[in-house]
């Protein structure tokens, strides 16, 4: 596996993922350090405070966890970090350290930059979902999950394998309803009939309790009013719908499994 | 004669008092049962979000009509703030609300804005603010940057703030402050960087602290036998981001507390980790806590246990009794004896839940280890944002029913950090198919009397309004703005707005007339019957 693709895949994902309204409402308001003054930053703190606070900053022997400490949260480039390093915490068998207020700020830097990658969440990367067992899959894929009656893995799945990465796949095969994984939804056919009139065929624009829009084969938007008319949408996404709730994890990540040799 | 001989501290007195009639919120109002105000989030303080106006009602409700609409004019750059997800306040012919580092007053005769206050904000997560609170000529009202606003009510003029959190820790604040006797209850959130959770009373005059209660322990403190060591506690979560309810006659006040964390991996906090995930009553005056029903036990699956315990007093079980009703975020139906925290039902109010394999002997859910997030994924529903979430439910005494507006879904749990010491959300959810259901459940039983599929797609985050009209008000996941009759689920009513309903409608008295008021995207709206 690509990680680069994962990665990119996965910030895709995410960027496309309503529910994750918080983190596109969050407000940047701190400076991000810059990769050279992190990496300069993560070289002196492996050297000098590794040892204790652990090489990733969340701790280690003695150390407590800096990723998450109060100061250094509340530090802006070392200017709370440097007059601490001055003098230490002896009592707790912290030497002081005597560092240039650069080297100070590339350590707050790097500190800062483990901090955000906790907190930013498009920056998560799913390690693996192909733990499944590939021939178990396909005989899922054929029998049970009843997937053969739409697709063909050697018609429509054909190298589907290499348009989604593993996660991506997952998703799309599980609800290809929500438009992830570098693909739109598909749209949804609907016919409408209005009360002694005859049935009108469209793309489904518009649904709700009271009213229903379609474009019609000549590209016209129709709209209904539903009390006055029947309306029969062919969901294309019903046999994936029904299979959620019939799953279980192992059917999945065999699926998956199964579906990434679809090269 | 009197006048003459008044002193000049007794005249001052008496013309406060005069003030405070004519403007501002009187105490005693915030006691009764929401008519001529709507002077707490939740009108009143049993979180029932239920009128007796009947003004309108099932045999008129089809010809409401538009009084006026209301745009808010954010003037800014912070994303977030221009949806409205606060409840406002009616008092005295003022609309009071807010939203992320904003807050108005709006005419409530003609929608006119008479004052807006904008706080120059210094960061924090813009996703929302759920309103103002209020005492005399006070509007209070939590920044995104966590500071508590004191408002001139009259102008909107800055009286004090105070600091209720640390940004930096990545706290955020979006509840309003909740105004129970000489307390001012406060609320922080914040989940991506493992902060303790903590309910605090504030000085109603100053914003100095009177007392704070932490929902995690500390050392030895009890709970703690629910967590591995100090530090999972200390770094445990446990948000205090909706406000809850009050029986003054207990004088008890109940909310519900946020996930633990790290939000998706449970291996470095193994226990219940209490007090997360728990309904809680408190004495508002001392902050002791007085009982605790935990109902997602470890959660992991951000489940926020916030949403609003209604106080129900009725018949269960052929006895009368004074009860607390949940409608979870984890998808069950939780049914409480408030005085005493005695567990009296649990049951699911969605029919896709997947996580649990059951209610333990306590009534709690108990998690299924098998549906914990996994590093290659883990399907369950509902999906992260829940069976239901923050948006209010409504409870009508009139047919036994509890509304709530519900979520069946799927989602693709991961656990993306799997060290030994995981921080922050440490996984995510993949959102996959859900649909939207307005449920009626009877509390007694907690059987579904009816329910309501809607045909939109989008999600859900209309509050619910119940009346003694007999007509219970939602917003749909598309654009309107529905009256229900509450015992069938039949419509009786709806119309359209520019945006899907985004916070709980209210309902008050003013000039003899019944007026309904939605908040929808950046507007507010105002329905009243024809002359």
């Amino acid at each position: 596996m690509n990680p680069r693709t994962v990665t990119l895949a996965a910030l895709l994902t995410l960027a496309l993922d309503a529910s994750l309204e918080a983190a596109r409402s969050q407000l940047i308001s701190r400076p991000v350090p810059t990769e050279d003054l992190v990496e300069r930053g993560r070289a002196a703190f492996t050297v000098s405070c590794g040892f204790c606070h652990g090489i990733d900053a969340r701790g280690g022997e003695g150390g407590p966890d800096l990723v998450r400490s109060e100061m250094m949260l509340n530090d802006e480039g070392g200017d709370l970090l440097g007059p601490f390093l001055q003098v230490g915490r002896p009592d707790l068998g912290m030497p002081p350290f005597q560092l240039s207020d650069s080297e100070v700020a590339d350590l707050a830097g790097f500190v800062r930059a483990q901090s955000q990658a906790v907190i930013n969440r498009r920056l998560y990367v799913i390690q693996n979902v192909v733990t499944g067992d590939a021939d178990r899959g396909r005989a899922y894929f054929n029998g049970e999950g009843g997937c053969g009656g739409c697709h063909d893995p050697a018609g429509d799945l054909a190298g589907v394998a290499s348009r989604f990465d593993p996660p991506g796949l997952l998703n799309r095969f599980l609800y290809p309803g929500r438009g992830r994984g570098g693909a739109r939804p598909l749209s949804r056919e609907a016919t409408v009939t209005p009360a002694g009139g005859a049935p009108v065929s469209g793309t489904l624009e518009y649904l709700d309790d009271f009213n229903v829009a379609i474009r019609d084969a000549n590209g016209n938007y129709r709209s209904f009013s539903r009390d006055a008319a029947a309306v029969d949408v062919d969901d294309p996404y019903a046999a994936h719908v029904d299979l959620l709730g019939r799953y279980t994890d192992d059917d999945i990540h065999d699926l998956i499994t199964y579906l990434v040799t679809l090269e | 004669m009197m006048r003459r001989r008044a002193s000049w501290p007794a005249l001052a007195i008496l013309i406060c008092a005069s003030t405070i009639a004519a403007q501002g919120l009187d105490p005693a109002r915030l006691l009764g049962p929401p008519t001529d105000a709507w002077p707490t989030y939740n009108g009143d303080y049993t979180g029932r979000r239920y009128s007796p106006l009947d003004q309108i009602h099932g045999g008129n409700v089809g010809s409401l009509t538009l009084a006026w609409a209301f745009r808010q004019n954010t003037r800014g750059p912070a994303p977030g703030a221009g949806t409205i997800k606060a409840t406002p306040l009616y008092v005295d012919g003022v609309l009071y609300y807010a939203a992320p580092d904003h807050a108005w007053a709006v005419d409530a005769r003609t929608g006119r804005e008479i004052w807006h206050f904008a706080w120059e904000t210094s960061g924090g997560i813009h996703i929302g603010n759920r309103g103002v609170g209020m005492l005399g000529d006070t509007v209070y009202f939590e920044t995104p940057d966590c500071f508590l606003v004191a408002l001139d009510a009259r102008t909107g003029d800055l009286r004090w703030t105070q600091r209720i959190a640390d940004v930096r820790q990545e706290y955020f604040c979006t509840p309003p402050p909740m105004v129970i006797g000489d307390n001012l209850i406060t609320g922080v959130g914040g989940d991506s960087l493992d902060v303790p959770g903590y309910l605090q009373s504030r000085d109603l005059e100053t914003g100095e602290l009177r007392w704070n209660f932490n929902t995690t322990p500390r050392g030895d403190e009890p709970g703690a036998e629910t967590w591995p060591n100090a530090e999972s506690m200390e770094h445990g979560g446990g948000m205090t981001w909706l406000p809850g309810t009050y029986d003054p006659e207990l004088n008890l006040y109940y909310f519900g507390t946020g996930n633990p964390n790290p939000v998706y991996a449970g291996h470095s906090r193994e226990g219940d980790n209490l007090y997360t995930c728990t309904i809680i009553a408190i004495n508002p005056d001392t902050g002791e806590m007085a009982w605790y029903f935990q109902v997602s036990p470890h959660d992991t699956h951000d489940w926020d246990n916030v949403e609003t315990p209604v106080l129900i007093d009725g018949v269960f079980e052929g006895e009368e009794r004074r009860m607390l009703a949940q409608a979870a975020r984890n998808g069950y139906f939780v049914l409480l004896d408030r005085v005493t925290g005695e567990h009296l039902l649990t049951t699911p109010f969605i029919e896709t839940l997947n996580w649990s394999s059951g209610v333990d002997a306590l009534g709690r859910p108990r998690p299924n280890p098998d549906k914990e997030p996994q590093p290659d994924g883990t399907l369950v529903s509902p999906a992260e944002p829940g069976a239901t979430n923050w948006y209010a439910p409504s409870f009508n005494p009139d047919t036994g029913l509890f509304y709530v507006h519900a979520t069946e879904s799927w989602a693709i749990d991961y656990v993306t950090d799997t060290g030994d010491n995981p921080q922050g959300f440490a996984g995510m959810a993949q959102q996959l198919y859900a649909r939207h259901l307005l449920q009626a459940v009877d509390y007694r039983t907690g059987t579904i009397a009816w329910s309501h599929r809607y045909s939109g797609s989008g999600g859900t985050r209309s509050g619910l309004l119940s009346t003694a009209g007999g007509l219970l008000f939602a917003g749909d996941p598309t654009r309107n703005l529905i009256a229900f009759e509450p015992a069938t689920g039949d419509i009786l009513w709806h119309v359209p707005l520019h945006a899907p309903v985004s916070n709980g409608p209210i309902t008050y008295e003013m000039d003899g007339r019944q007026y309904l008021v939605a908040g929808a995207g950046d507007m507010l709206y105002a329905f009243t019957l024809p002359d």
